[in-house]
């Protein structure tokens, strides 16, 4: 059949910011998918609020719309845009969502909007539990006893008659990652999980299930057509077995201990589902939980839709699943679409393939104090690698370097304390046993402690014992081809396996075809993490279209499944390796670049740069040794102030004791860290001795290896964060940020606004020319991103880093200009004056907000410090700022209230501006709430208020306040971290139910305003297009 | 112990021994199945054959008795990159490498497979042999000199039953010309309540239609078959008298009976992933493969392009195109029109791969209706 000729226009719903169990997979999807429908020759609405994305740069869509991905807006976009169809299924579980949101209010209808790929039905028959019971059971399939429950009486009942058996999973229904799910071993904790289910559950309903934990996991990628033919794209195995959700599993392709038979039996029940579910065209996913004595068969779940494991098998296999489902979404057949790879075959066809691929995820519970760090049925991983390998325990070694810890996991020391750790999943657990084989702890002792199956514990035990196999064999790279060699690939995506030199001795054989053209090499980002997320995948993949428009390959090295970079077709070469220097240095003997730019992929290949140069490989930009002395403390404050620019007093310190000695000289507050950081780990603000001494305590082993940093942390200041461009002759100061948040919370977790808000002319040009003087003396070729706090009228220097910063997506969207491709271009040679820079003022605000993960957390703080702690961001775009920080915060998650109550609590130097703020909330008709001294000052400024207990001060408290709903938005300071204060229960039961919750003034005073706003009714919507295009502004270079 | 593989071309991948350890000689062809390793050598088509598996990891869940495709292995060799032992999945009687050891079966393990792979796919399934490291290569090479080539090669008699076999059923009478059947195709035919009885492939027609049967079948198998013009005979003599249907081996047969030529594929089709568009239902369906030969089309091109309806003047008059595999364009089925007949060139049993085209039992046993 060939494509659809009835809709022209279709409107494709990205998946919002990165939050976990929902990460750049869905930027990956999208871009394919957008990509391939503008091929097609149909207009593409895009609406997505996360700028750190590929498909939301203006090139991707007809109309690009950056808004809150909520009902409101895209209503909005809809009735503007008058789309044809809606494919919903590409953009996670947040697209399906608003997909159906839209439907059953009559929305889709109304406008006369189709949504294909999957209907309405087939969405419902998959997500809602009892729905996806009925129509398991109905085709014949065996699926684990279960309960639907909308209240505890109803859980307390099944467990009275018995109908209910102990371990039993709790699943949200309609959230992502399983959020909000978990299993109860005993009746306590079931009833524990099921209320926060419920809580998490945007309709209020839990299933309670038959626990199938210890039985093996596996999932099948299928694709069904309109001729209901269907494939398997890619069979994985979890080695974590049944009980720890897929995202935060060890996982492998293909299922490695399936006897034929039995694959065979999950092959035909995956199609059975996808058949029995309904969905038309397109991918989905089943899970599928065995049985590992009986090989006894139950489906535990099915997406209707791309997801995070059709990324990972589209990466594993070759075959472009999400690119694949818009084209039959349109109508395609599978039989009518090519095979990109092979190019020769059709898409109607099973991948099989000649490696192991292990897919391995990256945690962040140590940004978290006071989570527990055990891992269950809700996912809490940030990010993830894999690692392509001809043996599994090569592809395994791998995996384990690609993770790229900051530190080698704890290993307990006694063998029993080992085995105890291993029964509990947790992060570190394959480190764990791994140890335990090295110890000599035989491989049963291992499998009943963690029933992971005995043949992945051999192969473990082999690793320990025998390393990874490749001793001996000389590196090869192996092409990924969907069909292990039986066609020639068109495609170079390429992998390191090892293997036995030839019997003359020359080396085994490789299958790049590198050509003549010059190369250059981009190093990517590696898995994501807090701190290096998306946006940095966001630069390599700028650099790697760039190098091609200027005629070079550009070759890709990164190890992350998720990313755009590492699709077959955004470079001329991909290398799905490791991000270590021995990896890069092997890649780089292979294809003897022109130079390898390091400065895009955040931190990850910053730390290979200087192995890189003394192995003789050039690097493009900014030479290594300014980007190290930018980091370097003291020759970084002598160049400041040789150019006569200011910067808070700070001094260094190589042990505890010169620590407090440096402190004093320095001076309280102090800002203290450990040098060379990332996204501002263990980094803390003491205003005493006494904090400074728990400090050290707490987090520090400074040492010559380590020395600590120590800044004069200025109060009350403005932080600004500036983008710029240099070309080693001239500077373009692309974006001036002024932080919302006061000076102190990490600059990736404040809320920023371009242009800035409250700086005169003559501040901005003093950071201007103090911008361009320090990327002058850095000798900056490509980006720098300056840190200024403006306080007391002056400027101060933070720091400076003359690389790639997070906030590059942001400003390139703000401003329309794409920096990071015209960082690239300057690397490459060309100059400043050879681009077009538009200049002057511009007519919109826009606002990034970050995005916090600390609902997936139980029991972490949710106070904003210098420790970055956001999974990911949104932007806001209006004509002011109000409403701009307004979308901004809608598209956070944070449902900033029209009316209600706002509960106010303080810390005693922000009491004045509460009283302010009261007064604002008061007019705009909100009742107060505040606790003793709070209420008093309100008082006394003739606000009413209503009062309410302290903790101490007994029921009912404040905690019953937000335990029951009573008020609707919170307002606390914190007055110190860590301890289990008042506002730290406040901020974390808030967090748990779900109201917002604020932790600085100048964020409350920000929200006040967009509240303001919003009565004024609801923001009209433009597209990035339309916004850049009236932004036309006088082009002239600096 | 060291091993190599070495092929008539003089290509020579160094590994391990593994198995039994003896040198071995035969045609080396490549499956890109991923799982199915013990159904793949039981299987006599593989007779005369040395396997390559794609697939690095072989051995991962044991071997069992419910995965035998006949009694015994017929690969004459097994070459891998990474061969396991395990036996510790629950249907496991036994490891894979001590099993082929007790088997008389030499392997090889730590070969790069997809190099050699690349190998045979750009140059041909090729004569080759695995030899101890202590063999020398002038003493490997004139062993495989003297191995004869695949084109021509009759092992249909070395697997042929010496007496008929019969299962009870209820249902119709199959009476098979056993050239090499595969258990997973006498499990299928008995599942549809078939009485069968397989008969050596030596067998005449008188002797065929003494056993009455309502629809004759013709079984898989290994070799050329242009080499076995003894069974064509016979076939052609029951054309039209009784109806009849053949898979791989027998499908060539069915072919070359009613006229029709068959020619030798460059490196063949083995795996469990070949998409074949069914022409009377539009479906496609994800097959298990393992042939070496093939039908040639009506025009005497060996692959049919184009969308037109095929068909082929045979001596029986119409056959009409039914099968066909979208990967290559190669003929993977036809049907008789004019007298009872059809035939698959893939294997719709499965033992190893996709149970997609199973359905095609109920159409051949629709012929003894």
């Amino acid at each position: 059949m060939p494509k659809r000729t009835d809709i022209q226009k279709i409107l494709l719903i990205g998946s919002g910011p990165i939050v976990i169990g929902q990460a750049a997979e869905f930027d990956y999807s999208g871009v394919q998918a957008c990509k391939v429908l503008l091929e097609e020759g149909y207009e593409v609405v895009l609406v997505n609020s996360n700028p750190a994305t590929i498909m939301t740069d203006p090139e991707f869509a007809t109309a690009t719309y950056i808004e809150p991905l909520l009902p409101g807006p895209v209503t909005k976009i809809i009735e503007k845009e008058r789309p044809d169809a809606l494919l919903p299924t590409l953009g996670g579980q947040t697209a399906l969502n608003i997909a159906m949101t839209l439907f059953e209010d009559g929305t889709l209808e109304r406008f006369g909007v189709e949504l294909i790929g999957a209907d309405a039905a087939a969405i419902r028959r998959a997500e809602d539990r009892e729905e996806f019971r009925r129509t398991m059971t109905e085709a014949g399939l065996r699926i684990p006893w279960s309960m639907t429950v909308e209240s505890l009486g109803e859980v307390e009942e099944a467990l009275a008659d018995g109908r209910v058996t102990l371990p039993a999973i709790v699943r949200p229904a309609f959230t992502m990652g399983g959020q909000g799910g978990g299993v109860g071993r005993s009746e306590t904790e079931l009833r524990q999980v099921v209320s926060e289910g419920l809580a998490a559950s945007p309709i209020n309903q839990v299933l309670v299930e038959e626990s199938v934990i210890g039985w093996g996991e596996f999932e099948l990628e299928v694709m069904r057509d309109r001729n209901d033919n269907v494939v398997i794209i890619c069979s994985i195995e979890n080695v974590d077995p049944m009980g720890v959700h897929t995202g935060d599993s060890v996982t492998v392709a293909p299922a490695q201990t399936l006897t034929d038979p039995l694959y065979q039996d999950l092959r035909d029940q995956a199609i059975e589902v996808i058949r029995a579910i309904g969905v038309e065209t397109g991918g989905s996913n089943v899970q599928f939980a065995v049985n590992p004595e009986s090989g006894e068969i139950v489906v535990i779940e099915m997406n209707p839709r791309v997801s995070r494991s059709s990324a990972l098998a589209s990466k594993a296999t070759g075959f472009p699943i999400a690119k694949m489902a818009a084209k039959l979404a349109v109508g395609y057949a599978l039989e009518e679409i090519p095979n990109d790879i092979t190019r020769a075959t059709p898409a109607s066809f099973e991948p099989t393939i000649d490696y192991v691929v292990t897919k391995i995820p990256r945690f962040a519970f140590e940004k978290f104090p006071g989570s527990e760090g055990r891992l269950s049925t809700y996912m809490q991983s940030v990010g993830e690698a894999m690692a392509i390998g001809r043996t599994f325990r090569e592809s395994f070694a791998k995996a384990m370097r690609s993770r790229e810890l900051d530190s080698p996991a704890e290993i307990p020391e006694s063998d029993e304390e080992l085995l105890a750790a291993i029964e509990v999943p947790c992060a570190e657990r394959f480190d764990q046993i791994l140890a335990a084989f090295e110890r000599g702890i035989d491989v049963e002792a291992v499998h009943q402690a963690c029933k992971v199956d005995r043949w992945f514990l051999r192969e473990l035990q082999g690793l320990a014992t025998e390393g990874d196999g490749t001793d001996g064999l000389a590196r090869a790279y192996k092409a990924v081809d969907t069909c292990a060699a039986e066609f020639e690939a068109a495609t170079p995506y390429y992998y390191s396996g090892h293997e036995r030199p030839r019997h003359d001795g020359s080396p085994p054989a490789s299958e790049i075809r590198r050509g003549d053209n010059a190369s250059v090499v981009i190093l990517g980002a590696g898995p994501n993490r807090i701190g290096q997320g998306i946006e940095f995948d966001y630069c390599c993949v700028h650099a790697a279209m760039t190098a091609r428009e200027l005629g070079r390959d550009a070759v890709m090295i990164n190890c992350n499944p998720e990313t755009v970079s590492t699709d077959y077709d955004t470079s001329s070469r991909l290398y799905f390796e490791p991000l270590t220097a021995e990896d890069v240095l092997a890649v780089c003997e292979q294809e003897q670049p022109e130079g390898v730019i390091v400065q895009f992929g955040g931190q990850t290949p910053l730390k290979l740069a200087r192995t890189l140069e003394e192995a003789g490989v050039p690097l493009l930009g900014t030479p290594v040794h300014a980007i190290h002395l930018a980091e370097d403390r003291g020759r970084f404050g002598a160049l400041l102030r040789r150019l006569g620019v200011e910067h808070p007093p700070y001094g260094t310190a190589l042990s505890a004791e010169e620590a407090e000695v440096i402190a004093a000289e320095v001076g309280f507050p102090l800002l203290v860290r450990p040098s060379y950081v990332l996204g501002g780990r263990a980094m803390e603000i003491c205003y005493s001795t006494a904090d400074l001494k728990a400090y050290l305590e707490a987090n520090v082993k400074a040492d010559q290896e380590h020395p600590l940093l120590l800044d004069r942390f200025l109060e009350d200041a403005i932080e600004v964060d500036v983008d710029a461009l240099g070309d080693g002759e001239g500077v373009y100061v692309a974006g001036i940020m002024q932080h919302v948040e006061e000076a102190g919370v990490h600059s990736g977790d404040s809320a920023c606004v371009i242009p800035p808000l409250s700086l005169g002319e003559p501040m901005l040009e003093e950071i201007r020319a103090t911008t361009e003087r320090i990327a002058l003396e850095l000798g900056v070729v490509g980006l720098i991103n300056i840190q200024y706090a403006v306080a007391g009228g002056r400027l101060y220097v933070i720091e400076a880093n003359p690389r790639a910063s997070r906030t590059v997506p942001f400003v390139s969207k703000a401003i329309g200009v794409p920096l990071a491709k015209l960082a690239c271009r300057l690397m490459l040679g060309e100059k400043l004056a050879d681009q077009e820079l538009p200049e002057g003022p511009l007519e919109h605000v826009s606002v990034k907000e970050a995005v916090l993960p600390f609902a997936r957390f139980a029991g972490a703080d949710s106070v904003l410090g210098p420790e970055m702690k956001s999974t990911g961001e949104v932007m806001g775009i209006a004509a002011d700022f109000p409403t701009a920080f307004g979308k901004a915060q809608a598209a956070a998650g944070v449902r900033l209230p029209q009316e209600g109550s706002v509960f106010i609590t303080v810390t005693d130097t922000d009491k004045p501006a509460a009283t302010q703020l009261a007064a604002r909330f008061h007019d705009l008709g909100f009742e107060v709430i505040a606790t003793g001294g709070t209420a008093q000052a309100i008082e006394r400024m003739g606000v009413p208020v209503t009062r309410i207990n302290k903790l101490q001060e007994g029921s009912p408290h404040v905690l019953d306040l937000i335990r029951k709903r009573e008020c609707d938005l919170v307002i606390n300071t914190p007055t110190g971290s860590g301890a289990r204060t008042d506002g730290y229960e406040i901020r974390t039961a808030a967090v748990r139910h779900g109201i917002p919750c604020v932790t600085t003034m100048t964020g409350a005073t920000a929200a006040v305003r967009a509240i303001a706003a919003g009565k004024q009714g609801a923001a009209e919507v433009r597209s990035l297009q339309e916004i850049h295009q009236s932004a036309v502004r006088a082009a002239e270079p600096r | 112990m060291s091993a190599y593989l070495l092929l008539e071309d003089g290509t020579r991948l160094d590994g391990l021994a593994c198995g039994h350890e003896r040198a071995v000689t035969g045609e080396v062809v490549f499956n890109t199945a991923m799982t199915g390793y013990q159904e793949s050598v039981t299987d006599p088509s593989y007779a005369g054959q040395i396997i390559v598996f794609t697939y690095p990891l072989i051995g991962n869940y044991g071997v069992s008795a419910a995965a035998m495709e006949s009694d015994r292995v017929h690969a004459r060799g097994v070459v891998m990159r990474d061969a396991k032992n395990r036996e510790d999945v629950a249907t496991a009687e036994g490891g894979w490498l001590d099993w082929l050891g007790d088997c008389g079966v030499p392997g090889i393990s730590g070969v790069d497979t997809r190099a050699l792979v690349r190998h045979l796919r750009d140059k041909g399934a090729m004569r080759g042999g695995i030899f101890p490291a202590a063999t020398g290569e002038a003493e490997a090479r004139e062993r495989i000199a003297a191995e004869p080539s695949m084109a021509g090669a009759d092992f249909a008699r070395t697997v042929t039953p010496a007496e008929p076999v019969r299962f009870e059923g209820d249902g119709p009478h199959v009476v098979g010309i056993d050239t090499g059947v595969k258990l997973s195709i006498v499990r299928q035919l008995r599942e549809h309540g078939c009485r069968l009885t397989l008969l050596p492939c030596t067998s005449t027609p008188e002797e065929v239609l003494a056993e009455d049967p309502d629809v004759v079948f013709l079984a898989n198998g290994p070799g050329d078959p242009a080499a076995l013009d003894y069974v064509v005979e016979t076939v052609r003599e029951l054309v039209g008298k009784r109806p009849v249907f053949g898979i791989c081996l027998g499908h060539q047969l069915l072919c070359r009976a009613v006229g029709l030529e068959t020619y030798k594929l460059p490196f063949g089709h083995r795996g469990a992933n070949h998409p074949v568009k069914d022409l009377e239902t539009g479906r496609i369906d994800i097959t298990s493969q393992n042939h070496g030969f093939a039908v040639v089309g009506p025009g005497g091109e060996p692959k049919i392009e184009g969308d037109e309806p095929v068909r082929w003047d045979t001596d029986f008059g119409v056959a009409e195109l039914s099968q066909l595999n979208l990967y290559d364009r190669t003929v993977e089925g036809l049907v008789l029109r004019d007298v009872a007949g059809a035939t698959v060139q893939y294997h719709p049993e499965a033992g190893p791969g996709p149970h997609d085209a199973r359905h095609l039992f109920d159409r051949f046993l629709a012929l003894a209706a």
